[in-house]
């Protein structure tokens, strides 16, 4: 995807407007999982406003974020920092020529400890 | 008769003309039927365009004027005084606003010609049925209400009182001194804010021309500019104040000791009988009818057995005072907002994270600790003290916090920090801060100092949150130009809580029908050239009821509202506004519609004696009284037979323009 369709994708998807940020670190503050990231809320917040969505995308640190919700509880600005993060997410996993799930792959994911459920629906969510 | 009317056309430099072919307009407006002059000019509002005005006047023997300029809430009042001055009623004058409502909205010059010559015929069919007009006039009433007894109303009413005329100001609590009062030292001079309050509280209850009415409310006011009448509510205080003395004996006495105490935000304990702080004014006690078992069990009298002055009187009943103003000023003030919404930072939790106003009485010699800094939790003296700046200002419209920026915390956060080191050097002091906004005079000089001098450690960063352990308040916040996440054991924690408008203020400004914004701060008449009066005529601002300020800017602002009522009471008469309603006695039938949606009280009833096909017959009548009628045209709508009218705006007059228009 082009940087432009990127920056739409991820602030249409996340629903959030990271112009709204002030700047005041709060999230940055408040996040339990801090140290497992290499880039914390506030900075995310301000990368998306840059537009370097590119090097989100390839920070470990995005699957490191709990989800848990204090940056948004938190936010006096209403910014919403954990949306855009599961934002770069979706974007990561929805790029074209990654994460795509063959038919012909599947019988050598077959394994009996796996539920057959579980490959199903990743052959639902990949297959594109 | 047809008027002899001269149409103006103004260019306003490039902002009409730009858009509307000036000498076009003039042109067709003076092939309008009665019209025996036209002329465009570059700037009409100038005094050339006035005289040439003046002289078409005097040469054409013009009886009705058009100007086609800008709105008439630019220049109306001008061109009013100039057609005058040429011997004209001013009412003979109308304004066709070609600038805001054509030139400035419209990029294409043949529609903005073809709309100017449009709204000019419009003005031309109206001043054809125009009528000269006198305005009548009101006298005024040479006193002022102040409602609200702290530093704004204090200043505001010392200053009208000193031009000579009788103020009252009505306070809600038992003593004046507001706000300003409960504060320990003042920025940026650091200088006792009771030091500086106390003389002022004293001076407005010795001024001769000052009554204060304290534990009192503002519970009707009804009229208008320089003829208000407001009824004022004495609350019982069940001390009889002509013979208390303020001893305080009673407050001493009183068996019940566990009333917390307002004064002290609730962080110690008063009896029921109370008087709020040594230097209150008026020095009168006050029963607290929650808390006093006389008043609630009927048992007990203990005061009055007590006071030597015999001024108890637990029958005393709430008191109404009726009184004529011709100015209003409203110095409601402040209050922090509540904590509730912000439980991260812990306030419910732990009684060592405290408000700034908190922290001003435990530094407070007459505080709760008696000045020295001590934790509310076990009394021990607090070693690291973490300041959390922007608690609930400048947030998003969620409802947790305000919008705006309360404007007053940086400083008083800088001073509590200095305060801290310099009365105990051996604490550590953090404060989180967003931004530092310190722009008043001394201001950033004052908070450098606390930073370099004092070492107050300043953090660009928020707190995330607080958490209470083993007797520590265990403090997560960021560090952003560090990019770390810092972790802090404070001992107490000081939330730089927001302000808000006082609660009573939305319900006062229905009460006045004043205008105020979303934050239910009051509106300014406006924002840069008339910010101490409100929209509504002879009702003025004075303090933070307009808007977050500091003390400075207060008394500042304080002073111009004085000036302002200042000038409107020294007028003897005021002249009022001609364009009233005016009633069609024949065609009224007396429905009292128009009275029930008159928002002024202007419209009465008569029974009148009319001349019918059967005889003379008596009938009910609706009369306007022209000095209350403010011209608002609500009646005018309501009337069901069409008996009301507005003088200088008629149905006939709306009817002629809306058919100029459409012709």
């Amino acid at each position: 995807m082009k940087q432009e369709n990127l920056i739409d994708a991820v602030r249409d998807s996340s629903g959030v407007n990271p112009r709204k940020c002030m700047k005041c670190g709060k999230c940055t503050a408040t996040c339990p999982a801090f140290e497992a990231m290499e880039y914390h809320p506030h900075q995310f917040v301000d990368m998306v406003e840059r537009g370097k969505i590119e090097q989100l995308m390839q920070s470990k640190g995005i699957w490191n974020c709990l989800s848990c919700f204090a940056c948004v509880e938190r936010c006096p600005r209403n910014v919403k920092p954990a949306q855009l993060i599961e934002a770069v997410r979706l974007a990561v996993i929805r790029q074209q020529g990654m994460n795509h799930l063959k038919p012909e792959q599947i019988p050598e994911l077959l394994n009996p400890d796996l539920p057959q459920q579980a490959i199903t629906s990743a052959f639902r969510k990949y297959r594109k | 008769m047809m008027h002899r009317i001269g149409v103006f056309v103004c260019w306003c430099g490039s902002n009409i003309a730009a858009t509307v072919d000036v000498k076009r307009v003039a042109e067709e407006l003076g092939k309008q039927p009665g019209v025996v002059f036209a002329t465009d000019y570059q700037y009409m509002c100038s005094q050339s365009g006035q005289e040439l005005i003046q002289s078409a006047i005097k040469e054409h023997a013009l009886t009705g004027v058009v100007i086609c300029s800008c709105s008439p809430q630019m220049h109306e009042t001008t061109f009013r005084r100039t057609v005058s001055k040429a011997g004209l009623n001013p009412y003979m004058l109308e304004i066709a606003n070609i600038r805001e409502q054509c030139s400035w909205i419209h990029k294409d010059k043949e529609t903005g010609t073809e709309k100017a010559i449009v709204l000019g015929r419009a003005a031309i069919a109206k001043v054809q049925l125009n009528a000269p007009l006198k305005a009548g006039e009101t006298p005024v009433t040479k006193r002022a209400l102040v409602i609200g007894g702290g530093i704004a109303g204090i200043q505001t009413a010392l200053d009208i009182a000193e031009a000579g005329y009788p103020v009252d100001i009505v306070e809600s609590q038992p003593t004046i001194g507001g706000k300003m009062a409960q504060l320990d030292k003042t920025f940026p001079t650091l200088d006792c804010a009771a030091c500086i309050l106390t003389p002022r509280m004293v001076d407005a209850n010795q001024q001769e021309n000052i009554t204060i009415y304290a534990y009192s409310e503002v519970e009707a006011v009804t009229g208008f500019v320089g003829n208000f009448h407001a009824k004022i509510r004495r609350k019982a205080r069940y001390v009889d104040e002509t013979k208390c003395t303020g001893c305080g004996l009673c407050t001493e006495k009183c068996p019940q000791k566990n009333v917390p105490n307002e004064f002290n935000l609730g962080m110690d304990h008063r009896r029921a009988v109370y008087i709020p702080f040594a230097q209150a004014v008026p020095k009168i006690a006050t029963i607290d009818a929650n808390y006093c078992k006389m008043l609630q069990e009927g048992k007990c009298g203990v005061c009055s057995k007590i006071c030597a002055a015999g001024a108890i009187d637990y029958k005393q009943q709430d008191t109404f005072v009726e009184q004529d103003y011709g100015a209003i000023v409203v110095a409601t003030g402040f209050r922090p907002i509540s904590m509730e919404k912000f439980d991260e930072y812990a306030y419910s939790q732990s009684p060592d994270v405290v408000t700034s106003l908190e922290f001003e009485r435990l530094m407070n010699a007459a505080g709760p600790t008696s000045g020295t800094l001590l934790r509310p939790s076990d009394g021990t003296h607090p070693k690291t003290l973490v300041f959390v700046q922007c608690v609930g200002s400048r947030c998003s419209d969620d409802g947790r916090g305000k919008p705006y920026c309360s404007k007053i915390c940086c400083m008083y956060t800088a001073k509590h920090a200095m305060l801290c080191r310099e009365k105990y050097p051996d604490t550590d002091v953090y404060v989180f801060y967003i931004d530092v906004r310190a722009p008043g005079k001394n201001f950033d000089e004052f908070y450098r100092r606390a930073a370099e001098e004092y070492g107050v450690h300043y953090i660009k960063g928020q707190v995330g949150k607080i958490v209470p352990e083993d007797g520590k308040l265990k403090v997560q916040a960021s560090d952003l130009l560090a990019n770390e996440q810092l972790h802090i054991d404070a001992d107490m924690v000081i939330l730089a809580a927001a302000i808000e408008p006082n609660p009573t203020a939305r319900s006062l400004a229905t009460m006045l029908t004043t205008p105020m914004d979303t934050n239910d701060f009051f509106t300014e008449a406006h924002p840069k050239l008339r910010p101490v009066e409100s929209a509504t005529a002879g009702i003025f601002l004075s303090g933070t009821c307009q808007g977050p300020k500091d003390i400075p800017e207060t008394v500042s602002q304080a002073s111009a509202c004085a000036a302002k009522v200042m000038g409107l009471l020294h007028k003897d008469r005021l002249v009022g506004n001609p364009c009233i309603a005016q009633p069609d006695e024949l065609m009224c039938n007396g429905c009292s519609s128009c009275e029930k949606v008159c928002p002024y009280g202007a419209i009465t009833y008569a029974d009148k004696e009319f001349r019918t096909f059967e005889g003379m017959k008596v009938r009910r009548v609706a009369q306007v009284n022209p000095a209350v009628c403010q011209g608002c045209g609500a009646c005018t709508v309501a009337c069901p037979s069409g008996a009301m009218d507005l003088k200088g705006f008629s149905n006939r007059q709306i009817m002629a323009e809306v058919d100029a228009i459409c012709k």
